[in-house]
């Protein structure tokens, strides 16, 4: 009989702990999907985040480092240089790559450090239960910001795919989402790409995934697909915001 | 080799290539700046990478990967940097991945002063970060003993699967002395089959840091302090000097040691018997040193540059806290030779 589809094989058989509705699952699946494409599970390796995606390291089947709190673009670092041949990806949230990563992330993009970093945006702190994230949207209701995020309080989001594309060292920024089968697939080219333009040695690649948190949104997984679209898309739009390979950046 | 006359910043850099590091992370600090500057221009010349890092922070997570990695890798600062770095220390220790820290101390607590010190040996010896842990820590009195200590501390990394700090000071930083680069490793040393390598055709590898089942973090930790007790065992190190007569022992290491070394002299001059216990492993702390000639020793003199860190581990050494007396300076300020003087003849009953 023919196989039409099966699981990649870059994805090991450990059951994923993440809620229904996460993106996690379905990032997770593209990572590995482009990987096994390019012929580069046997040569990746994650550095993976504190945060929901803390035990990425356990479904990947593929070398990884469980890093500390937003520290992974300088593991990756250390990695990298010590295997420049290696396709090194780092896998973080908006807390630990927004907030408390943010030294770290800035400054890999700058070094333009050959690596890739997906990031995984939902909005809130996911792991510890609901707490105001640095990309929570003004409004937003977090355990922290009982009222909804007011700025004038809480201060302001941070657009960190539109900050990065200011520094002249990363090659390739894209930010993408997965709340639609159309999305998925522009998701999977941006992670594809960035690898790619990895392997080419061209500099840092950045895919940032605007994705959900339907828990601690307190949404059914269809409601929290549809914030994304009405809500979280309108203040993080999605599109090319560097690309060297394209000639010139958006 | 001949011997070559060199500042000890740049001598640790030196014997860090000797001995096969290929790969620095750090960030500028006084007293310690030349490690950085020395292996910018040296390292790539060997095949080497030199990275400087945003912060203290990012290096030593640079470092927990190159280790990661595979790699022979270093990493170096001052005081308040070392603090700094202690997150990622506990990450290291934890993986139980081999890494080098060099510590050029300098006058604390915060941002303290620029000159020596001796004050941050409760973040070495005890654990500057979080959880059950400890690093060997080893204590060089002489640009020679810091190359040869750096040497070794590759080879104490790679064999126990540990960080190895080299606690120095900002004076032995930056005097220069003739050295040269002759150690030679005794260790077996086993491969790196763990390594972040790609798995290729074989299982992927994993260096993990979350045991979120108490009962596994808990047998975690008991296999790190099963390799702990076989380094207590086998790597304690100290230099008796003067010892075989004496009556009474200093306790010090590192740059005091080599002013109560001269102080020695005097007070032998003056007719005391008095010799010195100088730690070279400061964890594991040379308990075995007491064991042999506590039954002669009516007092020991710690002396250090700082309020007297080092005590408790004497005491627990010679298991008798009455039998000490301690003389220190800190805050930068490195003491003179008389003062130490004054110090031991007032232990040991005034002129003879």
């Amino acid at each position: 009989m023919a196989v039409i589809f099966q699981k990649t094989k870059a994805l090991t058989d450990v059951k994923l702990h993440y809620c229904p509705g996460c993106a996690h699952g379905i990032v997770h699946r593209l990572v590995a999907e482009v990987l096994v494409e390019m012929d580069e599970d046997k040569n990746a390796i994650a550095a993976v985040p504190v945060g929901c995606a803390v035990f990425a390291n356990k479904y990947f089947n593929f070398d990884a480092i469980q890093c500390a709190h937003g520290r992974a673009p300088a593991t990756a670092t250390g990695i990298k240089r010590v295997h420049p041949d290696k396709l090194v990806i780092t896998y973080q949230g908006d807390g630990d790559l927004a907030s408390i990563g943010t030294a770290e992330i800035v400054h890999a993009a700058a070094r333009g450090e050959k690596i890739s970093t997906v990031f995984i945006n939902n909005g809130i702190y996911g792991m510890t239960g609901g707490q105001m994230a640095p990309t929570t949207l003004p409004g937003m209701k977090a355990t922290t910001a009982k009222a909804g995020r007011d700025p004038k309080i809480n201060g302001n989001p941070i657009r960190i795919s539109e900050m990065l594309a200011t520094l002249d060292g990363p090659a390739y920024i894209e930010r993408v989402s997965v709340s639609t089968p159309a999305q998925v697939t522009q998701a999977k080219k941006a992670i594809k790409k960035a690898f790619e333009i990895q392997k080419q040695g061209l500099g840092f690649t950045f895919v940032e995934v605007v994705s959900t948190c339907p828990t601690n949104w307190g949404l059914t997984p269809v409601k929290a697909m549809e914030f994304v679209r009405e809500k979280m898309i309108p203040y993080y739009p999605l599109g090319v915001y560097k690309d060297i390979t394209a000639g010139e950046g958006k | 080799m001949a011997k070559v006359l060199m500042k000890g910043n740049e001598a640790v850099g030196k014997a860090a290539i000797e001995a096969g590091c290929r790969y620095f992370f750090g960030y500028p600090i006084t007293p310690q700046s030349e490690v950085p500057e020395y292996l910018s221009s040296e390292l790539p010349k060997v095949g080497g990478v030199f990275v400087q890092a945003e912060s203290e922070v990012a290096a030593i997570n640079m470092v927990y990967g190159a280790a990661g990695a595979g790699a022979r890798v270093l990493t170096s600062s001052s005081s308040p940097g070392i603090a700094l770095k202690q997150e990622g220390i506990g990450y290291i220790s934890n993986a139980g991945l081999p890494a080098v820290i060099i510590n050029m101390m300098r006058g604390g607590p915060g941002l303290g002063t620029i000159q020596p010190g001796q004050a941050d040996y409760n973040m070495a010896v005890k654990g500057g970060a979080n959880g059950d842990y400890h690093d060997i820590v080893l204590a060089p009195a002489s640009v020679q003993e810091a190359v040869d200590m750096v040497m070794e501390a590759f080879d104490l990394a790679d064999f126990y699967g540990t960080p190895v700090l080299i606690l120095a000071d900002g004076l032995i930083g930056q005097m220069m002395e003739p050295v040269e680069f002759n150690y030679v490793c005794k260790k077996e040393l086993p491969p790196k089959t763990w390594a972040l390598t790609g798995k290729g055709d074989g299982e992927k590898h994993m260096v993990e840091n979350l045991v979120i089942e108490a009962a596994e973090c808990e047998a975690w930790n008991k296999r790190n302090f099963e390799k702990y007790a076989k380094i207590e065992a086998n790597e304690q190190a100290w230099e008796d000097y003067l010892m075989d007569d004496a009556e009474y022992a200093f306790v010090s290491y590192g740059t005091s040691s080599r002013i109560v070394r001269t102080a020695i002299g005097y007070l032998r001059e003056a007719g005391f018997k008095v010799g010195m216990i100088r730690p070279k492993t400061l964890w594991p702390f040379p308990v075995k040193a007491f064991d042999k000639w506590d039954k002669n020793i009516k007092k020991y003199m710690d002396v250090e540059m700082s309020m007297g860190q080092m005590v408790q581990d004497v005491a627990y050494a010679c298991n008798d806290k009455n039998k000490i007396e301690f003389y220190g300076r800190t805050g930068g300020i490195v003491p003179a030779v008389d003062e130490i003087v004054e110090f031991g003849k007032k232990v040991m009953g005034g002129d003879k």
